[in-house]
């Protein structure tokens, strides 16, 4: 007891000191600048930048695109939150990319982009990103920068350890934060070792990118926190942390941090994926949703899953091994080499490097300490490669350069630690401003690292940026690695809660950069490829315009004999076919957003008029000089009126 | 023959065109002032992949018909035959410009808005530039086509 006490006025010290010493190197900071700085963020109008970054927007549901190194933000892409700037989630067509067993959910905390990868290598095709509450993975189209795919993870609870993916986007994964009774069920919490469960889920991507759930791994009921998987020696395995083997149920700040190590859970999926193919997996009923976007529909499509491949570890023996580690480490990242399984113990003052030889020779020689409901634990002396010493407080996560080198985040000493692979050293600190979660170098967790720069991506602003009242911009650092020393260069704000970041050099995606979607080519089953289509079409009291729109009029532009009571649906097919011509569409008083359609694309707004009247729509995104000529009117009669449907545009 | 080699200068300029497609709009940002005298060829037919005549032979109906739906679903919204609408009115386009003018601006509308005089004008008259809408070079020619069979109709009443 008195030595928990003291353990923990301990912590409490350190913290303090910790941001005594933030605290006070704020003010020298904002000298560190040497003068060359702004020549290496400088990019000139009309030029770009030399990467996209890609970062989480946290709990703002979204994803940040930036340029690199400017720090200009490009595009937030909608993901698991509605946007009313692109109608996301508002539209019927994208409405059901927000399904779920638990109805529409408008809103989610996503937390980790991951790039598809080719061989180790990004290779630019598509974004993952994890939906952290209710437990989703999305994928996103890189040609098109918008989202194509979310799929559900069902039995499971806080997806955070997730959409980490195998060297040739074979699987992503999803690991369970919190433990919970699978299948969900009524009992009460202080059951918690009894009942409660986690799962690891491999989720297949086909050749199309299209998800589909494989199979899951069911655990003991620890919470599950980051990932990565292998590379190169390590192609077949997958590493997840995990914390609070203590299984604790309530105050988990102290009841968590008991053990001196935690876990990494190491999963041979090469092996897991052939014991679910021999029939080893029990089909277990569980519902989840996939909902895809169609592109050549301009539609998304949501399908209900109802159940999945479980596969329990004490039937599937040499599938999973615990590595002890010390204490609740929080990332591992496998360096580019594929030897070297680095975890941060986020409340240990080292860094653990675990070998990936030693450990299949551990695994061969049964060098194991116990076995936990059949998954044998590996001896931490067995394992174990190395421990970098005195790196800072805090240690979360790890990237490396393309010259050996990693790099590791302090979160409670605010600093980036640069250590080399292999000997353990410490070769440079950098503060940052401040509490830095990620970091993120571009290819920093695949085969191939470009380097060049590191991005902190902070947990808190404080005196950073111009105050906007007690709710500050969230900041990300840009620092340059391409010397011996790393060095700010600069601050820039980003969206939401910037946890991870993924960075990729921009000629690998531009070139695939869509600039239409050909109209020949839409399959909307609503949409039009000509004017002289556009009609109105009453079905009871359903009514469907088929509208078209092009610089600077939409057609049809007057519509009548609408009635109070009647549902409306604008489809609305935009003509264009020249880049960077969307129109939008906004009618008054309708309780949903503007729709924004892009050239060649139909999308649709449902509208149940209430009260009788003239209903002004227009055109809202500025498209030409007559953009303010661009609007229509639409008449609403009461019910019952005799008013005859008519519609036209220039008549 | 001709046309074969024709088709395929048509097909390499195209080519060039879409590369070259990058500069083009960074030019726009830098261009000079002062005006550029036009070459007598790019006066007569504009600026665009089209840098030869056109050989046309007997009408071909088939390639009319694809024209015409091709301009119903990407012109149509815009121009109508006989009337002024958003756009001037096309059915007798080809008494107004030459058959290699027609295809140039119909593929390159920016460039030539910008630069030539009768596009500019008609820019001043209709206040709306008219849209790229990423027709290629048979499109292209296939809408000449219709046109040309639009114009037939025309020369038989007079």
């Amino acid at each position: 007891m008195n030595k928990k006490y003291l353990k923990n006025t301990l912590y409490a010290v350190l913290l303090l000191a910790a941001f005594t010493v933030v605290h006070y190197s704020c003010q020298d900071s904002k000298n560190l600048t040497t003068g060359d700085e702004a020549a290496k963020v400088y990019v000139p109008p009309g030029t770009y930048d030399d990467f996209y970054l890609f970062t989480s927007g946290g709990f703002s549901g979204q994803v940040g695109v930036y340029g690199l190194p400017s720090g200009r933000l490009f595009r937030v892409i909608p993901v698991f939150s509605q946007d009313p700037e692109k109608a996301w989630g508002y539209s019927e067509e994208s409405k059901p990319m927000l399904m779920t067993t638990h109805g529409f959910i408008p809103w989610d905390d996503a937390h980790h982009p991951e790039l598809s990868q080719t061989d180790g290598v990004a290779d630019g095709r598509w974004l993952f990103i994890n939906g952290n509450n209710t437990p989703r993975i999305a994928r996103m189209d890189l040609s098109t920068f918008t989202t194509a795919e979310i799929i559900e993870i069902p039995n499971s609870a806080g997806n955070h350890g997730s959409p980490f993916l195998t060297e040739n986007t074979e699987y992503v994964v999803a690991s369970t934060r919190f433990s919970v009774p699978i299948p969900n069920k009524d009992v009460p919490i202080k059951s918690y070792k009894e009942n409660f469960k986690g799962t690891i889920s491999f989720v297949k991507v086909a050749k199309d990118g299209a998800m589909d759930i494989a199979f899951q791994i069911l655990v003991p009921g620890f919470d599950y926190d980051l990932s990565h998987s292998g590379k190169g020696p390590s192609h077949d395995w997958a590493f997840f942390t995990s914390y609070n083997t203590e299984q604790a149920n309530t105050l988990l700040e102290v009841n968590a941090s008991q053990h001196d190590k935690d876990f990494i859970a190491a999963i041979n999926w090469k092996k897991a994926e052939e014991y679910a193919a021999k029939g080893k997996a029990k089909t277990v009923s569980a519902d989840y949703f996939i909902n895809r976007y169609d592109e050549k529909k301009h539609m998304g499509v949501s399908n209900k899953k109802t159940s999945v491949k479980v596969l329990l570890p004490e039937e599937c023996p040499g599938m999973i091994y615990y590595l002890p580690t010390p204490k609740s480490p929080h990332g591992v990242d496998v360096n580019p080499t594929g030897e070297y399984i680095v975890a941060g113990g986020k409340l240990s003052s080292t860094i653990t490097a675990h070998s990936f030889e030693k450990m299949l020779k551990a695994i061969e020689n049964k060098e194991f300490e116990k076995t936990i409901d059949g998954i044998p634990v590996i001896k931490y002396e067995s394992v174990v490669a190395g421990e970098v010493q005195n790196p800072g407080l805090g240690p979360l996560h790890t990237e490396f350069d393309d010259k050996g080198y990693a790099y590791t985040s302090n979160f409670i000493s605010s600093e980036i630690v640069k250590w080399k692979v292999g000997t353990w050293e410490v070769v440079d600190r950098i503060p940052t401003y401040y509490s830095i979660g990620h970091l993120c170098i571009p290819g920093g967790d695949t085969k191939k690292p470009w380097g060049k720069y590191v991005v902190a991506l902070n947990k808190i602003t404080k005196d950073r940026y111009l105050p906007t009242g007690p709710e500050l911009t969230q900041s990300a650092q840009l620092i340059d690695i391409s010397g011996d020393k790393m060095k700010l260069l600069l601050d820039f704000p980003t969206i939401g809660e910037p946890h991870y970041a993924q960075a990729i050099p921009a000629d690998i995606i531009m070139k695939n950069s869509k600039k239409i979607y050909k109209i020949e080519e839409n399959q909307h089953p609503y949409g039009i490829k000509a004017e002289k289509d556009a009609r109105v079409v009453r079905n009871g009291n359903e009514v469907h315009v088929y509208m078209s729109t092009i610089r600077t009029h939409f057609a049809p532009d007057n519509i009548e004999g609408i009635k109070v009571g009647d549902v409306v649906y604008f489809h609305v097919t935009n003509l264009e076919q020249d880049w960077d011509i969307p129109h939008g569409f906004a009618v008054k008083g309708a309780p949903n957003s503007e729709l924004l359609i892009l050239p060649g694309a139909t999308e649709t707004l449902k509208w149940e008029p209430k009260a009788e009247g003239i209903y002004p729509f227009y055109c809202t995104d500025f498209c030409s000089a007559l953009h303010q000529e661009m609007q229509g009117y639409l008449r609403v009669s009461p019910k019952g009126s005799n008013v005859k449907l008519s519609f036209g545009t220039g008549k | 023959m001709k046309k074969f080699i024709l088709s395929a200068a048509f097909m390499s300029l195209s080519i060039l065109m879409l590369a070259g497609c990058g500069d083009s709009s960074n030019k726009k940002s830098t261009a000079k002032t002062s005006e550029p005298e036009l070459s007598a060829w790019e006066k007569e037919n504009g600026f665009g992949p089209v840098k030869e005549k056109v050989v046309l032979g007997a009408i071909d109906k088939k390639m009319a018909a694809k024209g015409e739906k091709i301009f119903e679903s990407k012109c149509a919204s815009c121009h109508k035959l006989d009337e002024r609408y958003v756009g001037p009115a096309q059915r007798n386009v080809l008494e107004r410009v030459t058959p290699e003018f027609f295809m140039n601006m119909v593929l390159n509308p920016d460039e030539n808005i910008d630069k030539h005089p009768h596009a500019k004008q008609m820019l001043a008259v209709y206040l709306q530039r008219m849209t790229n809408q990423n027709v290629n070079l048979q499109d292209a020619r296939e809408l000449l086509e219709y046109f040309r069979v639009l114009d037939e109709g025309l020369k038989a009443k007079k």
